[in-house]
């Protein structure tokens, strides 16, 4: 398959402070003890996609990155690690990188996703519509049932506000219309032209944007050059292919038909005209897309396609961009979503590593995972928690719905509820904690009872 | 106890015997309230005009008739003579009952007088009733959609209307595009937007939560399942006139009482179509002769017409007919009995009626010729509208899209150019209220009827056609702002398609433009508060605007002024604005109109002026009852020649114009000319213009003060 796959991963995010540190980058934070940019390498590699760029902003951050990649899987795939500028924004990103670039058809993966959607059906879509761009949506993401107590507790009764808005035609093919559905403060307005072409526009605010895109090359290095304000794939690149796929004044798409007659002359065009007739046949068109017709109507007149690949509502699809989502992708990922974690589960539903000791009376429940040589001392109780390698834990340490990262210690007679607990932090004896963070490294006083608090030097 | 309870059970029982012993009732309104079908319309009620040789309202009475519908009440206004002659003679008239009003102006003043009478007479409408106009012609059933309809009643009482609504296959019916969105799991409509010229459809932010299902390419039928809400909301909001713009947008839009509009798509094989216009007219026609609409069709008696017979390629006609045999009938034609057709014509995706005599080598292709028509050698006749009694001589040549009204003579070798309307009636000048309907004086038409062949002559510049022709061609109305070829029955060329194309997109791409990247999300809102901002500085100059825009979306779509009034009103409140403002304001937009309007030369300009005045002058009228709004309308309109070159020599001219007109009277002049007596000299151009006129009223003034 002709395609490159960019690899998007982000810098230290500041969203997921204090999870992410100088010497975690967001793309390496665990995920069942697994950072979460293996899952997506994961995923790639199962569809075949072993070209792979992976994008990090800022020097250090890729520098941690690329020690992780040649560490972990140099020898299975094809791995570039390309650093770019602090907060470009996506868009600014791929500018950065676009030298890079040379297949026909550019795959764009975001680096925190965990998920079990493939990419190639993504890739294969693309193709056989061939489209400028095609987007990956999938079912707005329910909160599982057992955040119960967790800090998502509150948001539950909220209704989910709709993330996005977005436009399909009756086939559910092609993407008419895109917008966040924050920015929208009153009404939304939908352009008359489009749905004139297309007959029948079904607005939706149940599905969101995957942030997995097969973009044209030549389209989106045109639109990169053109347009040097967008900083956002998402809110800028994607939409501005939307709103104009039915315009032929937007120069981007002319130029490109020039360029390939005058650089390849007749032949190639007679190839293309082919390739345009097969991914007819191939997408069981009987009849032309809206947008041949449209073109057909009006001569002189050039359209692309913007499609969509809608994941089949039974796929596993979180993006780790919050806390809260973190908490959950480590949940599901041992729990309800647990082929994505590629270990092998015990009888009681839990992986519990050989090396790990554990004292008299203590009770590992299922959906837990106990990493390598960790120590878990007498009358302790794990629920529903990922606990890393080499962790010191006391005796009589309630542990629920947390998670736990390597070597961190954990004092005689704490609890811990909904909290994220990074590496080498410590917590003394009978420290209380109720969905908290605490920072790599971060002592916690003895016997402090803290709810909703954030530790961290500063 | 347990008798009680059976009692309970019985009147349960009852209650829903009641319901289905309900009778099925429907209103026809049999006057469509537009001008759409003019001159044709001005002679006889649009009902009856031939739909492939039958009266458009047989196709509405047969279908319901079929559709198990027990009562029907057909609304007449315009013509209603001639409409309640012909029903009493149909097989109808044990069915129908006839409702006549010649006050309505609009389907909101019908629905009205219904209501009114519904008090008086004991036995009208009672519960759910089917409205529709008397131009539909369908084949759907009914019975089914209005049971369903009770049921989703009974289960929410504000569900009040179902509409129906239809896939449709072709676009370009010619009517305004409509865009309607519905919620994709209960049908509900959750709006409607029919010919606003906004590129953009814009919908609410809380319709969005559970998904809409937004469609261009679904036709509204026009026949609508109503409960008895319907009429009582029509008399509760007196300002409805038009069903859909008024009545659904109303309840959409302000959410009146909650009530709810649910849509029903027919299926495919079922066909509903509404002739709204003259393109809907020839698409309607051809789908009969195509036999979508079979029962309907011409080979079969429905309506006690003769069915005639159908051969190959769609060709209907009798079996005797009269026809020479080297005439060529191609495919898709309709002729009509006791038709002769001579030697080597050509005739093909026509419809000719009965009694017809065509000459040898005529050429007739897509066009409608009804009865009685005599055609003579070697016309050309395309795309065209050719009504009872006309006569066309040899050689005459009708281009595309030329509708010949009642009893017009064209003349030998005449070209009838392309979209013109000829008629024997002169076209009405004087637009009152009554111009929305069809409604005509019989009596001020046979004045005209007779002077028509005179008049010819003496009017040789405007309408002729030629000689020994009779009828005037009617000028194209300059407020007619999507051009004749919209609505004519001529296939929409090629290049209008990708100019409408091109201005629909045009507008897309500017604001897509203007969208800012996510980091200049900024900059963009505050360019929209300065926008915001702006009219607090410039109250008037935004009202204006207001007005302005109210005004022309007015003469746009309907061409009837009159009822701008509340709008205006309503401005004039939200912005605090005195009645001479609003005077001002509406002066200001006829005059821009008229300058809007194309025009060679000024006396052209003054024209349109004065047919503008002529027409707007009730709304104008309302405000200037006052001297002093009088004298701002004066003040206004110096203004606005201060700042226009070409108006300012008509100034006296117009003037004068509104004086004739009543909308200023003289004591207006004269005072204005006296506050404008101590002004600068630069000031005084157009005073100095009027000297002579304003001379002219004080002597006029002291002679009948003597």
């Amino acid at each position: 398959m002709d395609f490159q796959v960019v690899i998007l991963a982000g810098g230290f995010s500041s969203t997921l402070f204090p999870l992410v540190s100088k010497e975690v980058p967001k793309a390496l934070l665990p995920v069942a003890n697994r950072p979460v940019l293996s899952y997506v390498l994961d995923l790639l590699e199962s569809n075949n996609l072993k070209d792979l760029i992976v994008v990090v902003e800022g020097e250090d951050a890729a520098l941690k990155v690329g020690g992780w990649i040649s560490s972990a899987c140099v020898d299975r795939l094809h791995v570039e690690v390309a650093a770019v500028a602090e907060n470009v924004g996506t868009a600014g990103a791929l500018r950065a990188i676009a030298h890079h670039l040379t297949a026909k058809d550019i795959l764009i993966v975001s680096g925190d996703i965990v998920s079990d959607i493939p990419p190639g059906a993504v890739a294969a879509t693309h193709r056989r519509h061939d489209a400028a761009v095609t987007a990956m949506l999938c079912a707005q993401p329910v909160s599982g049932p057992s955040e119960s107590g967790g800090s998502g507790g509150k948001d539950k009764t909220k209704k989910p506000a709709c993330e996005d808005i977005i436009g399909l035609d009756s086939w559910k093919q092609f993407l008419l219309y895109i917008a966040k559905g924050t920015e929208i403060k009153k009404d939304t307005r939908v352009k008359k032209s489009i749905l004139c072409a297309a007959g029948k526009m079904e607005l939706r605010s149940d599905l969101v944007d995957s942030h997995i895109y097969a973009f044209k090359r030549s389209v989106l290095q045109k639109v990169l050059d053109q347009k040097p304000a967008f900083r956002s794939l998402k809110q800028d690149v994607l939409p501005y292919l939307v709103r104009t796929q039915l315009s032929q004044r937007s120069d981007v798409f002319s130029d490109q038909s020039n360029v390939e007659e005058n650089g390849n002359g007749n032949g190639k065009n007679n190839m293309q005209n082919n390739e345009v007739v097969l991914s007819q046949i191939l997408s069981n068109a009987s009849s032309p897309s809206f947008h041949q017709v449209y073109e057909s109507g009006l001569d002189s007149r050039k359209t692309h396609k913007c499609c969509v690949y809608i994941a089949d509502e039974s796929k596993y699809f979180v993006r780790l961009n919050s806390i809260q989502a973190f908490m959950d992708v480590n949940r599901d990922v041992i729990g309800d979503a647990n082929h994505l974690s590629g270990y092998s589960f015990s009888a009681h539903h839990n992986i519990v590593h050989p090396s790990a000791e554990l004292g008299s009376k203590t009770t590992v429940g299922p959906h837990c995972m106990l990493g390598e040589g960790s120590q878990v001392g007498d009358k302790c109780s794990v629920k529903r928690s990922v606990i890393g390698r080499h962790c010191r834990i006391g005796s009589n340490v309630k542990i629920v719905n947390s998670v736990v990262m390597d070597h961190a210690t954990i004092g005689d007679g704490c609890s811990i509820q909904g909290s994220v607990i990074c590496s080498n932090a410590q917590l003394q004896e009978r420290v209380t904690l109720r969905d908290c963070q605490v920072e790599a490294g971060y002592i916690v006083c003895v016997g402090g009872e803290h709810k909703g608090e954030t530790f961290a030097r500063k | 106890m347990g008798a009680a309870e059976k009692k309970g059970a019985a009147r349960v029982q009852k209650d829903s015997e009641d319901l289905s012993r309900q009778r099925l009732q429907a209103i026809v309104l049999a006057d469509s309230f537009t001008t759409r079908f003019r001159p044709l319309t001005l002679e006889r009620p649009k009902v009856l005009l031939p739909l492939v040789n039958i009266p458009m309202i047989d196709y509405t009475l047969a279908w319901l008739e079929s559709a198990g519908i027990e009562e029907i009440f057909v609304f007449c206004c315009a013509h209603s003579m001639q409409l309640i002659d012909y029903l009493k003679k149909s097989q109808w008239c044990s069915l129908v009952r006839t409702i006549v009003s010649h006050k309505s102006t609009s389907v909101g003043d019908a629905l009205r007088y219904i209501y009114e009478q519904q008090h008086t007479e004991t036995s009208q409408i009672q519960g759910d009733f089917v409205l529709v106009s008397g131009d539909t012609v369908s084949n759907m059933p009914l019975a089914e959609l209005i049971q369903q309809h009770r049921d989703r009643k009974k289960r929410d009482e504000k569900a009040i209307m179902t509409m129906v609504i239809k896939k449709q296959s072709r676009l370009g019916i010619g009517s305004d595009q409509l865009f309607v969105a519905v919620d994709p799991v209960t049908k509900q409509l959750l709006y409607y937007n029919e010919g606003d010229n906004n590129g953009e459809v814009c919908l609410d932010k809380s319709l969005l939560d559970t998904g809409v299902l937004v469609c261009n390419d679904m036709l509204d039928c026009y026949i609508d399942i109503c409960s008895s809400e319907v009429l009582s909301l029509f008399e509760d909001n007196f300002d409805y006139q038009h069903l859909r713009r008024h009545f659904v947008n109303g309840l959409l839009v302000d959410d009146i009482m909650g009530y709810k509009i649910f849509t029903h798509e027919i299926q495919s094989s079922f066909y509903a179509a509404r002739v709204e216009n003259l393109r809907s007219y020839d698409m309607v026609s051809k789908d009969i002769i195509q036999r979508w609409t079979y029962p309907y069709v011409p080979d079969i008696n429905f309506s006690g017409n003769h069915p005639l017979k159908l051969g190959r390629r769609g060709i209907y006609r009798v079996s005797d007919a009269v026809q020479s045999r080297s005439a060529d009938i191609g495919a898709s034609t309709v002729i009509g009995y006791g038709t002769k057709i001579g030697n080597g014509s050509k005739i093909c995706k026509s419809v000719i009626g009965n009694g017809c005599s065509i000459g040898s080598n005529v050429v007739i292709q897509g066009s409608y010729i009804w009865n009685n028509v005599t055609i003579e050698y070697g016309c050309e006749i395309r795309n065209a509208i050719v009504c009872d009694g006309v006569k066309i001589r040899a050689g005459a040549v009708l281009q595309p899209g030329v509708v010949l009204s009642f009893n017009v003579v064209v003349g030998q070798d005449f070209v009838v150019p392309a979209y013109s309307k000829v008629s024997l009636l002169q076209q009405p000048t004087k637009e009152d209220s009554d111009e929305e309907s069809e409604y005509a004086d019989i009596s001020n038409g046979t004045t005209h009827l007779l002077s028509g062949v005179n008049n010819l002559q003496m009017e040789s510049k405007t309408s002729e056609l030629d000689p020994d022709g009779a009828g005037y061609i009617w000028k194209v109305c300059d407020s007619v702002h999507d051009a004749e070829w919209k609505h004519s029955i001529v296939p929409i060329p090629m290049e209008k398609l990708a100019d409408m194309a091109q201005a629909m997109d045009g507008d897309g791409i500017e604001d897509g433009s203007v969208v800012p990247p996510s980091g200049e999300l900024k900059s963009d809102t505050d360019s929209i508060n300065t926008d915001a901002n702006d009219p607090n500085d410039d109250d008037y100059g935004y009202f204006e605007r207001e007005v302005r825009e109210t005004f022309l979306r007015a003469i746009e779509e309907d061409n009837n002024v009159d009822h701008i009034t509340p709008l205006i009103n309503s401005l004039r409140f939200s912005y605090d604005m005195a009645s001479a403002d609003c005077a001002g304001a509406i002066f200001y937009s006829m005059m821009r109109l008229a300058m809007d309007t194309q025009h060679n030369s000024t006396s052209e300009l003054y024209r349109n002026a004065t047919s503008i005045i002529t027409k707007c002058k009730g709304v104008l009228g309302f405000y200037v009852k006052q001297i002093d709004e009088q004298i701002e309308v004066i003040m206004k309109f110096e203004e606005m020649c201060q700042e226009s070159a070409a108006l300012s020599p008509l100034f006296v001219q117009i003037v004068h114009f509104l004086y004739d007109k009543d909308v200023v009277q003289e004591d207006a002049i004269l005072r204005w000319g006296e506050e404008k007596a101590g002004a600068d000299e630069s000031d005084k151009v157009y005073l100095n213009q009027c000297e002579a006129f304003i001379q002219w009223l004080k002597e006029a003034s002291e002679e009948e003060d003597s």
